[in-house]
Protein backbone atom coordinates (compact mmCIF):
# COMPACT_ATOMS: atom_id res chain seq x y z
CA UNK A 1 0.00 0.00 0.00
CA UNK A 2 1.41 2.96 -1.12
CA UNK A 3 1.80 6.36 1.87
CA UNK A 4 -1.28 8.28 1.94
CA UNK A 5 0.22 12.15 2.82
CA UNK A 6 -2.72 14.38 2.22
CA UNK A 7 -5.30 13.96 4.85
CA UNK A 8 -9.48 14.60 5.12
CA UNK A 9 -9.24 17.81 8.51
CA UNK A 10 -10.28 17.43 11.35
CA UNK A 11 -12.94 20.04 11.03
CA UNK A 12 -14.35 17.60 7.85
CA UNK A 13 -14.02 14.41 9.76
CA UNK A 14 -16.21 16.17 13.00
CA UNK A 15 -19.00 17.26 10.34
CA UNK A 16 -18.97 14.01 9.01
CA UNK A 17 -19.61 11.86 11.79
CA UNK A 18 -22.17 14.25 12.98
CA UNK A 19 -23.14 13.86 9.75
CA UNK A 20 -23.54 17.53 8.82
CA UNK A 21 -21.34 17.63 5.60
CA UNK A 22 -23.36 17.46 2.27
CA UNK A 23 -23.87 14.60 0.33
CA UNK A 24 -21.03 15.41 -2.11
CA UNK A 25 -18.19 15.58 0.37
CA UNK A 26 -19.78 12.70 3.06
CA UNK A 27 -19.08 10.46 -0.18
CA UNK A 28 -15.77 11.53 -0.46
CA UNK A 29 -14.88 11.42 3.06
CA UNK A 30 -16.16 8.09 3.47
CA UNK A 31 -14.30 6.78 0.19
CA UNK A 32 -11.24 8.45 1.65
CA UNK A 33 -11.74 6.28 4.65
CA UNK A 34 -12.31 3.22 2.69
CA UNK A 35 -8.75 3.72 2.07
CA UNK A 36 -6.87 5.39 4.60
CA UNK A 37 -6.19 3.62 8.45
CA UNK A 38 -4.96 6.97 9.91
CA UNK A 39 -8.10 9.02 9.15
CA UNK A 40 -10.21 5.98 10.16
CA UNK A 41 -8.57 5.97 13.26
CA UNK A 42 -9.18 9.59 13.67
CA UNK A 43 -13.22 9.04 12.89
CA UNK A 44 -13.25 6.83 15.29
CA UNK A 45 -12.23 9.12 18.21
CA UNK A 46 -14.87 11.57 16.71
CA UNK A 47 -17.58 9.09 16.62
CA UNK A 48 -16.08 8.55 20.09
CA UNK A 49 -16.32 12.23 21.20
CA UNK A 50 -19.98 12.32 19.83
CA UNK A 51 -21.21 9.19 21.84
CA UNK A 52 -20.04 10.81 25.08
CA UNK A 53 -21.81 14.32 24.13
CA UNK A 54 -24.80 11.43 23.55
CA UNK A 55 -24.16 10.01 26.71
CA UNK A 56 -24.59 13.72 28.37
CA UNK A 57 -27.68 15.10 27.26
CA UNK A 58 -30.29 16.15 29.49
CA UNK A 59 -32.54 13.11 29.12
CA UNK A 60 -36.22 13.65 27.79
CA UNK A 61 -39.64 11.94 29.09
CA UNK A 62 -40.43 8.66 27.30
CA UNK A 63 -44.18 8.25 26.57
CA UNK A 64 -45.36 5.26 28.75
CA UNK A 65 -46.07 2.81 26.37
CA UNK A 66 -42.71 3.19 24.23
CA UNK A 67 -41.03 1.12 26.10
CA UNK A 68 -43.29 -2.41 25.54
CA UNK A 69 -44.21 -1.73 22.34
CA UNK A 70 -40.27 -1.71 21.42
CA UNK A 71 -39.73 -4.97 23.51
CA UNK A 72 -42.46 -6.83 21.75
CA UNK A 73 -41.21 -6.08 18.52
CA UNK A 74 -37.74 -7.73 19.17
CA UNK A 75 -37.12 -10.82 16.51
CA UNK A 76 -35.55 -14.01 17.83
CA UNK A 77 -33.67 -14.02 15.18
CA UNK A 78 -30.37 -12.00 14.15
CA UNK A 79 -31.13 -10.59 10.49
CA UNK A 80 -29.17 -12.14 7.93
CA UNK A 81 -26.23 -10.03 7.26
CA UNK A 82 -27.05 -8.10 4.69
CA UNK A 83 -23.78 -8.33 1.74
CA UNK A 84 -21.33 -5.32 2.62
CA UNK A 85 -20.52 -3.44 -0.14
CA UNK A 86 -16.63 -4.54 -1.41
CA UNK A 87 -14.24 -2.20 -3.77
CA UNK A 88 -14.24 -3.06 -7.28
CA UNK A 89 -10.53 -2.05 -8.64
CA UNK A 90 -9.93 1.18 -8.06
CA UNK A 91 -13.38 2.36 -6.55
CA UNK A 92 -13.99 1.92 -3.04
CA UNK A 93 -17.14 0.32 -1.99
CA UNK A 94 -19.12 3.87 -0.78
CA UNK A 95 -18.10 4.78 -4.66
CA UNK A 96 -19.31 1.46 -5.84
CA UNK A 97 -22.45 1.97 -3.44
CA UNK A 98 -23.43 4.98 -4.89
CA UNK A 99 -22.70 3.44 -8.71
CA UNK A 100 -25.74 0.78 -7.93
CA UNK A 101 -22.82 -1.52 -7.39
CA UNK A 102 -21.14 -1.60 -10.92
CA UNK A 103 -17.90 0.20 -12.10
CA UNK A 104 -18.79 3.59 -13.58
CA UNK A 105 -20.08 3.99 -17.11
CA UNK A 106 -17.93 7.30 -18.99
CA UNK A 107 -19.36 10.38 -20.61
CA UNK A 108 -16.65 11.59 -22.87
CA UNK A 109 -15.72 15.46 -22.07
CA UNK A 110 -13.63 15.62 -25.46
CA UNK A 111 -9.92 15.95 -25.08
CA UNK A 112 -9.78 12.26 -24.10
CA UNK A 113 -11.17 13.61 -20.50
CA UNK A 114 -14.01 11.33 -19.46
CA UNK A 115 -16.80 12.17 -16.36
CA UNK A 116 -19.25 10.31 -14.18
CA UNK A 117 -22.01 12.33 -12.02
CA UNK A 118 -22.75 10.55 -9.59
CA UNK A 119 -24.95 13.12 -7.62
CA UNK A 120 -25.71 16.81 -8.50
CA UNK A 121 -28.36 18.61 -6.19
CA UNK A 122 -28.52 22.42 -4.20
CA UNK A 123 -26.14 20.62 -1.74
CA UNK A 124 -23.18 20.31 -4.74
CA UNK A 125 -22.00 17.42 -6.98
CA UNK A 126 -19.47 14.59 -6.74
CA UNK A 127 -18.28 13.10 -9.91
CA UNK A 128 -15.51 10.49 -11.20
CA UNK A 129 -12.77 12.26 -13.79
CA UNK A 130 -11.00 10.24 -15.80
CA UNK A 131 -7.71 12.05 -17.19
CA UNK A 132 -5.39 11.20 -19.69
CA UNK A 133 -1.91 10.93 -18.91
CA UNK A 134 -0.19 13.97 -18.76
CA UNK A 135 -3.02 15.97 -19.39
CA UNK A 136 -3.98 19.40 -17.94
CA UNK A 137 -7.54 19.54 -16.18
CA UNK A 138 -8.62 23.14 -17.42
CA UNK A 139 -7.23 26.09 -15.25
CA UNK A 140 -10.18 26.85 -12.55
CA UNK A 141 -10.68 28.36 -9.46
CA UNK A 142 -13.82 27.96 -7.31
CA UNK A 143 -16.94 29.39 -5.66
CA UNK A 144 -16.83 27.29 -2.98
CA UNK A 145 -15.45 23.82 -1.60
CA UNK A 146 -14.00 21.38 -3.90
CA UNK A 147 -12.38 18.04 -2.75
CA UNK A 148 -10.79 15.93 -4.93
CA UNK A 149 -9.86 12.68 -3.80
CA UNK A 150 -6.90 9.91 -6.32
CA UNK A 151 -8.52 6.57 -6.91
CA UNK A 152 -5.84 5.73 -9.61
CA UNK A 153 -2.54 7.44 -10.97
CA UNK A 154 -1.90 10.98 -9.51
CA UNK A 155 -2.03 14.69 -10.37
CA UNK A 156 -0.12 17.75 -9.58
CA UNK A 157 -0.61 21.43 -8.88
CA UNK A 158 0.87 24.03 -7.38
CA UNK A 159 -0.24 22.46 -3.98
CA UNK A 160 1.81 19.19 -4.62
CA UNK A 161 1.62 16.02 -6.02
CA UNK A 162 -1.41 13.55 -5.24
CA UNK A 163 -1.66 9.83 -5.32
CA UNK A 164 -3.85 7.41 -4.80
CA UNK A 165 -6.08 7.66 -1.27
CA UNK A 166 -4.62 11.51 -1.87
CA UNK A 167 -7.06 14.25 -0.94
CA UNK A 168 -6.69 18.02 -1.90
CA UNK A 169 -9.18 19.99 -0.28
CA UNK A 170 -9.15 23.65 -1.82
CA UNK A 171 -11.50 26.36 -1.40
CA UNK A 172 -12.39 29.67 -3.43
CA UNK A 173 -8.60 31.14 -2.75
CA UNK A 174 -7.62 28.50 -5.00
CA UNK A 175 -6.97 28.58 -8.40
CA UNK A 176 -4.75 25.33 -9.92
CA UNK A 177 -4.06 23.75 -13.27
CA UNK A 178 -4.01 20.01 -12.24
CA UNK A 179 -2.02 17.83 -14.37
CA UNK A 180 -2.61 14.41 -14.57
CA UNK A 181 0.79 12.32 -13.60
CA UNK A 182 2.37 10.07 -16.05
CA UNK A 183 2.03 6.91 -16.95
CA UNK A 184 -1.98 5.70 -16.32
CA UNK A 185 -4.83 7.99 -16.60
CA UNK A 186 -5.52 9.77 -13.82
CA UNK A 187 -9.29 8.91 -12.02
CA UNK A 188 -10.32 10.26 -9.39
CA UNK A 189 -13.80 11.77 -7.17
CA UNK A 190 -14.29 15.34 -6.97
CA UNK A 191 -16.98 16.83 -4.96
CA UNK A 192 -17.85 20.69 -5.39
CA UNK A 193 -20.77 22.31 -3.71
CA UNK A 194 -20.64 25.37 -6.35
CA UNK A 195 -19.81 24.83 -9.99
CA UNK A 196 -16.20 25.46 -10.89
CA UNK A 197 -15.31 28.54 -12.31
CA UNK A 198 -12.95 28.30 -15.59
CA UNK A 199 -10.39 30.91 -16.81
CA UNK A 200 -10.77 30.87 -20.52
CA UNK A 201 -13.99 31.48 -22.76
CA UNK A 202 -14.51 27.89 -24.27
CA UNK A 203 -15.16 25.79 -20.99
CA UNK A 204 -16.80 28.39 -19.77
CA UNK A 205 -19.06 28.45 -22.18
CA UNK A 206 -19.71 24.73 -22.48
CA UNK A 207 -20.27 24.90 -18.57
CA UNK A 208 -23.82 24.47 -18.19
CA UNK A 209 -23.70 21.95 -21.28
CA UNK A 210 -21.12 19.61 -19.21
CA UNK A 211 -22.18 20.58 -15.68
CA UNK A 212 -18.64 20.83 -14.50
CA UNK B 1 -19.07 2.03 38.65
CA UNK B 2 -17.33 4.72 40.41
CA UNK B 3 -18.42 8.23 38.53
CA UNK B 4 -15.01 9.35 38.11
CA UNK B 5 -16.05 12.79 37.23
CA UNK B 6 -17.53 13.41 40.67
CA UNK B 7 -14.46 12.68 42.38
CA UNK B 8 -12.54 15.00 40.20
CA UNK B 9 -11.52 18.41 41.29
CA UNK B 10 -13.73 20.60 38.39
CA UNK B 11 -11.45 23.86 36.81
CA UNK B 12 -11.12 26.23 39.13
CA UNK B 13 -13.12 29.47 37.96
CA UNK B 14 -12.02 31.63 35.61
CA UNK B 15 -9.34 29.08 34.23
CA UNK B 16 -9.67 28.69 30.37
CA UNK B 17 -10.62 24.88 29.20
CA UNK B 18 -7.11 25.08 26.75
CA UNK B 19 -5.20 21.87 26.46
CA UNK B 20 -3.04 22.82 29.54
CA UNK B 21 -6.12 22.78 32.13
CA UNK B 22 -6.91 19.18 30.53
CA UNK B 23 -3.58 17.80 30.48
CA UNK B 24 -3.68 18.98 34.51
CA UNK B 25 -6.76 16.62 34.67
CA UNK B 26 -5.03 13.85 32.85
CA UNK B 27 -2.46 14.36 35.12
CA UNK B 28 -4.88 14.18 38.52
CA UNK B 29 -6.28 11.18 36.51
CA UNK B 30 -3.22 9.27 36.55
CA UNK B 31 -2.94 9.46 39.95
CA UNK B 32 -6.31 8.74 40.68
CA UNK B 33 -6.39 5.69 38.19
CA UNK B 34 -3.38 4.34 40.62
CA UNK B 35 -6.16 3.81 43.78
CA UNK B 36 -8.98 2.62 41.95
CA UNK B 37 -7.39 0.08 39.65
CA UNK B 38 -10.28 -2.38 40.43
CA UNK B 39 -12.74 0.48 38.32
CA UNK B 40 -10.19 0.35 35.06
CA UNK B 41 -10.44 -3.75 34.88
CA UNK B 42 -14.26 -3.75 34.71
CA UNK B 43 -16.27 -2.81 31.15
CA UNK B 44 -19.17 -0.21 31.11
CA UNK B 45 -22.33 -1.36 32.31
CA UNK B 46 -23.46 -0.67 28.85
CA UNK B 47 -20.75 -2.46 27.31
CA UNK B 48 -22.33 -5.60 29.33
CA UNK B 49 -25.48 -5.12 28.27
CA UNK B 50 -24.73 -4.84 24.46
CA UNK B 51 -22.41 -8.13 24.50
CA UNK B 52 -25.60 -10.00 26.39
CA UNK B 53 -27.77 -8.83 23.48
CA UNK B 54 -25.08 -9.70 21.06
CA UNK B 55 -24.26 -13.12 22.37
CA UNK B 56 -26.95 -14.74 24.28
CA UNK B 57 -30.35 -11.99 22.46
CA UNK B 58 -30.53 -10.91 26.10
CA UNK B 59 -34.03 -9.55 26.17
CA UNK B 60 -33.25 -8.02 29.91
CA UNK B 61 -30.08 -6.34 28.78
CA UNK B 62 -31.79 -4.95 25.48
CA UNK B 63 -34.35 -3.17 28.24
CA UNK B 64 -31.64 -1.98 30.03
CA UNK B 65 -29.67 -0.54 27.17
CA UNK B 66 -33.29 1.21 26.45
CA UNK B 67 -33.59 2.59 29.62
CA UNK B 68 -30.28 4.14 28.88
CA UNK B 69 -30.55 5.37 26.08
CA UNK B 70 -33.96 5.90 24.89
CA UNK B 71 -34.29 9.15 26.87
CA UNK B 72 -31.10 10.21 25.45
CA UNK B 73 -31.80 9.56 21.52
CA UNK B 74 -34.82 11.60 21.86
CA UNK B 75 -33.49 14.62 23.26
CA UNK B 76 -31.33 14.57 20.51
CA UNK B 77 -33.78 14.02 17.78
CA UNK B 78 -35.85 16.73 20.18
CA UNK B 79 -33.42 19.20 19.10
CA UNK B 80 -33.97 18.90 14.84
CA UNK B 81 -37.61 20.27 16.26
CA UNK B 82 -39.62 17.68 15.14
CA UNK B 83 -42.37 16.58 17.20
CA UNK B 84 -42.81 14.16 20.53
CA UNK B 85 -43.67 10.98 18.32
CA UNK B 86 -41.58 11.51 15.65
CA UNK B 87 -39.06 11.80 17.90
CA UNK B 88 -39.39 8.33 19.68
CA UNK B 89 -40.44 7.49 15.81
CA UNK B 90 -36.54 7.44 15.79
CA UNK B 91 -36.01 6.19 19.12
CA UNK B 92 -37.61 3.03 17.62
CA UNK B 93 -35.81 3.05 15.07
CA UNK B 94 -32.53 3.12 16.15
CA UNK B 95 -32.68 0.54 18.84
CA UNK B 96 -34.27 -2.11 16.63
CA UNK B 97 -31.51 -1.53 14.50
CA UNK B 98 -28.91 -2.10 17.31
CA UNK B 99 -30.72 -5.07 18.55
CA UNK B 100 -30.59 -6.35 15.04
CA UNK B 101 -27.14 -5.31 14.04
CA UNK B 102 -25.53 -6.07 17.63
CA UNK B 103 -23.33 -8.77 15.66
CA UNK B 104 -21.76 -5.78 14.47
CA UNK B 105 -20.58 -4.49 18.03
CA UNK B 106 -17.27 -4.57 18.64
CA UNK B 107 -15.92 -3.50 22.31
CA UNK B 108 -12.61 -3.50 20.82
CA UNK B 109 -13.24 -0.64 18.56
CA UNK B 110 -16.07 1.31 19.87
CA UNK B 111 -17.81 2.10 23.00
CA UNK B 112 -21.36 1.41 22.81
CA UNK B 113 -22.13 5.01 23.32
CA UNK B 114 -20.36 5.89 20.15
CA UNK B 115 -22.03 2.86 18.01
CA UNK B 116 -25.62 4.52 19.63
CA UNK B 117 -24.43 7.03 18.25
CA UNK B 118 -22.96 6.38 14.67
CA UNK B 119 -26.53 4.96 14.17
CA UNK B 120 -28.70 7.39 15.09
CA UNK B 121 -26.61 10.08 13.01
CA UNK B 122 -26.80 7.98 10.03
CA UNK B 123 -31.02 7.52 11.08
CA UNK B 124 -31.50 11.56 11.28
CA UNK B 125 -29.19 12.25 8.08
CA UNK B 126 -31.51 9.77 6.06
CA UNK B 127 -34.54 10.84 7.30
CA UNK B 128 -33.43 14.47 5.16
CA UNK B 129 -32.33 12.96 2.11
CA UNK B 130 -32.66 10.52 -0.81
CA UNK B 131 -30.08 9.00 -1.15
CA UNK B 132 -28.41 6.90 2.40
CA UNK B 133 -25.35 8.40 3.87
CA UNK B 134 -22.04 6.95 2.20
CA UNK B 135 -20.19 5.58 5.19
CA UNK B 136 -16.79 3.48 4.90
CA UNK B 137 -16.07 -0.10 3.16
CA UNK B 138 -16.75 -2.31 6.59
CA UNK B 139 -13.01 -3.59 7.79
CA UNK B 140 -13.34 -7.35 8.22
CA UNK B 141 -12.40 -8.20 11.59
CA UNK B 142 -10.31 -11.18 12.74
CA UNK B 143 -12.25 -13.01 15.41
CA UNK B 144 -11.43 -11.85 18.87
CA UNK B 145 -8.20 -12.58 20.86
CA UNK B 146 -7.24 -11.90 24.35
CA UNK B 147 -5.73 -8.17 23.16
CA UNK B 148 -9.33 -7.28 22.43
CA UNK B 149 -10.04 -6.67 26.59
CA UNK B 150 -6.89 -4.61 26.78
CA UNK B 151 -8.15 -2.72 23.57
CA UNK B 152 -11.64 -2.83 25.15
CA UNK B 153 -10.45 -1.31 28.27
CA UNK B 154 -8.28 1.32 26.74
CA UNK B 155 -11.39 2.85 24.86
CA UNK B 156 -13.14 2.56 27.95
CA UNK B 157 -10.54 4.74 29.65
CA UNK B 158 -10.58 7.47 26.74
CA UNK B 159 -13.86 7.41 26.59
CA UNK B 160 -13.54 8.81 31.02
CA UNK B 161 -11.16 11.16 29.77
CA UNK B 162 -13.33 13.07 27.14
CA UNK B 163 -16.29 12.72 29.48
CA UNK B 164 -14.11 14.45 31.92
CA UNK B 165 -13.27 17.21 29.32
CA UNK B 166 -16.66 17.51 28.66
CA UNK B 167 -17.99 17.98 32.14
CA UNK B 168 -15.34 20.50 32.71
CA UNK B 169 -16.43 23.10 30.24
CA UNK B 170 -18.19 25.92 30.44
CA UNK B 171 -22.06 25.70 29.68
CA UNK B 172 -21.64 27.81 26.95
CA UNK B 173 -18.74 26.01 25.24
CA UNK B 174 -20.14 22.73 26.39
CA UNK B 175 -23.25 24.27 24.26
CA UNK B 176 -21.06 24.48 21.07
CA UNK B 177 -19.74 20.68 21.44
CA UNK B 178 -23.32 19.53 21.95
CA UNK B 179 -24.28 21.38 18.89
CA UNK B 180 -20.79 20.64 16.70
CA UNK B 181 -21.56 16.30 17.28
CA UNK B 182 -25.35 16.94 17.35
CA UNK B 183 -25.16 18.33 13.71
CA UNK B 184 -26.07 21.57 14.05
CA UNK B 185 -22.97 23.25 13.13
CA UNK B 186 -21.70 23.09 9.61
CA UNK B 187 -17.85 22.42 8.26
CA UNK B 188 -17.23 26.03 8.30
CA UNK B 189 -18.62 26.53 11.52
CA UNK B 190 -16.29 23.55 13.15
CA UNK B 191 -14.16 25.44 11.20
CA UNK B 192 -14.18 28.43 12.60
CA UNK B 193 -14.45 27.28 16.34
CA UNK B 194 -10.62 27.50 16.08
CA UNK B 195 -10.77 28.60 19.63
CA UNK B 196 -11.39 27.09 23.09
CA UNK B 197 -14.43 24.40 23.49
CA UNK B 198 -13.47 22.37 20.51
CA UNK B 199 -9.96 22.23 21.31
CA UNK B 200 -10.17 20.95 24.58
CA UNK B 201 -12.31 17.77 23.10
CA UNK B 202 -9.23 17.83 19.95
CA UNK B 203 -6.41 17.08 22.39
CA UNK B 204 -8.51 14.31 24.19
CA UNK B 205 -9.25 13.03 20.84
CA UNK B 206 -5.28 13.44 19.83
CA UNK B 207 -4.15 11.20 22.94
CA UNK B 208 -6.39 8.26 21.84
CA UNK B 209 -5.34 8.38 17.95
CA UNK B 210 -2.14 6.86 18.69
CA UNK B 211 -3.80 3.78 20.10
CA UNK B 212 -6.56 3.50 17.31
CA UNK B 213 -4.14 3.46 14.73
CA UNK B 214 -2.07 0.90 16.36
CA UNK B 215 -4.74 -1.15 16.21
CA UNK B 216 -6.00 -0.70 12.81
CA UNK B 217 -2.32 -1.22 11.97
CA UNK B 218 -2.67 -4.62 13.28
CA UNK B 219 -5.97 -6.02 11.55
CA UNK B 220 -4.02 -5.53 8.17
Amino acid sequence: MNTIRHHISQPLLAAYASGALPHPFALVVAAHVSMCDDCRARLEAEQAAGGVVLEALECADLSGGLKASVLTLLDDDPAPARAEPRAIGPYPAPVIEALGGQPPRWRALGLGTRQRIIHASDAGTVRLLHIPAGQAVPDHGHNGLEMTLVLQGSFSDDCGTFGVGDVEIADQDLEHTPVAGKGMPCICLAATDAPLKFNSLLPRMLQPILRI
Amino acid sequence: MLELSDTIERAPDGADTSAGVVAGMALKRRTLSVDKTTDQTTPTRQTEWMLAVRDRRDKQAFAQLFDFYAPRIKAMALRTGMSGAEAEDIVQEVLLTAWRKAAQFDPARAQVSSWIYQIARNRQVDLVRKERRPVPEALTLPEEDEGDAGQMLALTQEADKLRQALSALAPDQREMVEKAYLGELSHTEIQAQTGLPLGTIKSRIRLGLERLRHELKELR
